[in-house]
């Protein structure tokens, strides 16, 4: 059984860490792009929306490319801090950040852009600081978008196979998560090993699904 | 008027599908990553001698392409990279025993990036510090895998080395890790590293190992829906034309 529950804690973990990832990064991107007015926004809004429509091998390529050893990035990140991202569960988790930004970005930036201006008008007013405004006017008003670009984040980078698999591997306790190891199990006729697995991976995603819609649900009534 | 051209755009995949019909019989060969490279040329010389005939390749490790037929894939002839998945695939009559041979041979090496400069004197220094990361196909599927893992057995460093391990999809990907750098030696065929000669170098020749007898067995498959082409396939990878190919990649003859 053991080897099992190793796949779903590094699946848990991963999909976890790239979305607490999203929730900084899309979350603060998203509310930018929805308050600034500047020329191109819409050409960096389509170069951020890129890894939902491009192939996840494609993603993958370009992230081992750009990640690798012999890249700018990767040999700095190594250089200067010893970080080697290929075939880690880090780079687990920037695959799964990646591919789930886009999921996290629009939800989020519509509902940043459907807060009425005044609102946040009124708070400045009265005396109140960009940030409180922020966390204390408009995040409130919009979480209900957010918090489902993040729940469908999470949903995403917890399926995320391709492009983990290209930068990751697929390592056993190590890298190995729950949709790679279905993937190995199949591929070498472990049929048995594989139901498991994906009765796992099924009764997660359920889980997610009445999460979601237990949450949305509480903020229905609010 | 979208509703026009999107009509004529239909028609016209449907005529360039039917067009492909210029060919009399289309064959699907299922063949172990290793082979990629010299079974494009051996179609090609193929082709010339029976121009109605068309061969398609799917290429996959030896243990992934068995676990596609026994599933039902359609395929015609299957080539593998190691006994073991013939006889499996034999066993559950997914093959005729009379319908396979066996046609190359192949050795392993472990090869290494060719700027990098850790030494390799024998097998066991793979346990050594300046590997820090060895590509190996899993043994699961990959009979590269399998070959290297009884190697590294028989020295007994296969545990040792395990949490160095980096477990690839098929040989072909271990070639790309080392060509990359990403990992600081692969275990591959011999034919694989002549394939990248300008990004990897053979840092030790594992054809003296005993327990490794790499052989290429091929067969046409129980349910081949075209099985007079595909028995002139394997007959002319076995034939003299087939093998000069083969060899040409570096494949030995059976």
């Amino acid at each position: 059984m053991e080897p099992y529950w190793i796949a779903l804690a590094l699946s848990l973990k991963v999909a976890g860490l790239a979305t607490l990832l999203n929730l900084v990064c899309a979350v603060a991107v998203a509310f930018a792009l929805a308050r600034a007015q500047f020329r191109g926004r819409s050409v960096i809004e389509a170069l951020l929306m890129l890894p939902m429509v491009m192939p996840p091998t494609v993603l993958g390529y370009y992230l081992l490319v750009l990640l690798g050893r012999h890249s700018w990035i990767g040999s700095w990140l190594e250089q200067s801090f010893g970080i080697n991202l290929i075939f880690t569960w880090q780079g687990a988790v920037v695959a799964a950040f990646v591919v789930a930004f886009p999921l996290v970005l629009k939800p989020a930036r519509a509902a940043f852009e459907d807060v009425d201006p005044q609102f946040e008008q009124a708070a400045r007013v009265l005396g109140l600081s960009q940030s409180a405004i922020f966390f204390r006017v408009t995040l409130p008003l919009a979480w209900r978008g957010v918090l489902a670009g993040l729940l469908l984040g999470f949903a995403r980078a917890l399926g995320e196979f391709g492009a983990t698999l290209m930068i990751a591997g697929s390592i056993p306790g190590k890298t190995q998560t729950l949709s790679i190891a279905v993937y190995e199990a199949v591929q070498a006729g472990k049929d048995s090993e594989a139901t498991v697995l994906v009765v796992i991976t099924s009764v997660v995603c359920v889980s997610v699904l009445l999460i979601a819609s237990f949450l949305t649900r509480k903020g229905h009534q609010r | 008027m979208l509703l026009k051209s999107f009509k004529s755009a239909i028609f016209a995949v449907v005529l360039s599908s039917a067009s492909q019909g210029a060919y009399a019989s289309e064959i699907t060969v299922s063949a172990a990553s290793s082979l990629s490279d010299a079974f494009k040329d051996i179609a090609a010389s193929f082709q010339k001698k029976h121009p109605e005939t068309k061969i398609l390749f799917n290429h996959a490790a030896s243990g992934v392409l068995l676990q596609q037929l026994a599933k039902g894939a359609p395929v015609d002839v299957v080539a593998f990279a190691d006994l073991e998945t013939m006889d499996s695939a034999q066993s559950q009559n997914l093959v005729n025993a009379s319908d396979r041979k066996i046609f190359a041979t192949n050795s392993l090496v472990v090869i290494a990036p060719k700027n990098s400069t850790a030494a390799l004197s024998n097998l066991e220094d793979l346990a050594n510090a300046p590997f820090k990361r060895i590509a190996i196909g899993n043994p699961d599927s990959v009979p590269a895998g399998r070959y290297a893992k009884i190697a590294l057995q028989a020295v007994s460093i296969w545990e040792k080395i395990a949490p160095k391990m980096i477990q690839t999809q098929n040989v072909r990907q271990s070639l790309d890790y080392v060509a990359r750098s990403e990992v600081d030696a692969g275990i591959v065929y011999a034919t694989d590293a002549a394939v990248l000669k300008e990004k990897v170098r053979v840092a030790l020749d594992l054809t003296g190992v005993k327990a490794v007898a790499i052989m290429y067995p091929i067969a046409v498959t129980a349910t081949s829906r075209r099985a007079a082409e595909s028995k002139a396939f394997m007959d002319f990878v076995v034939s003299e034309d087939g093998q000069v190919i083969l060899n040409r990649f570096g494949f030995k003859k059976p």
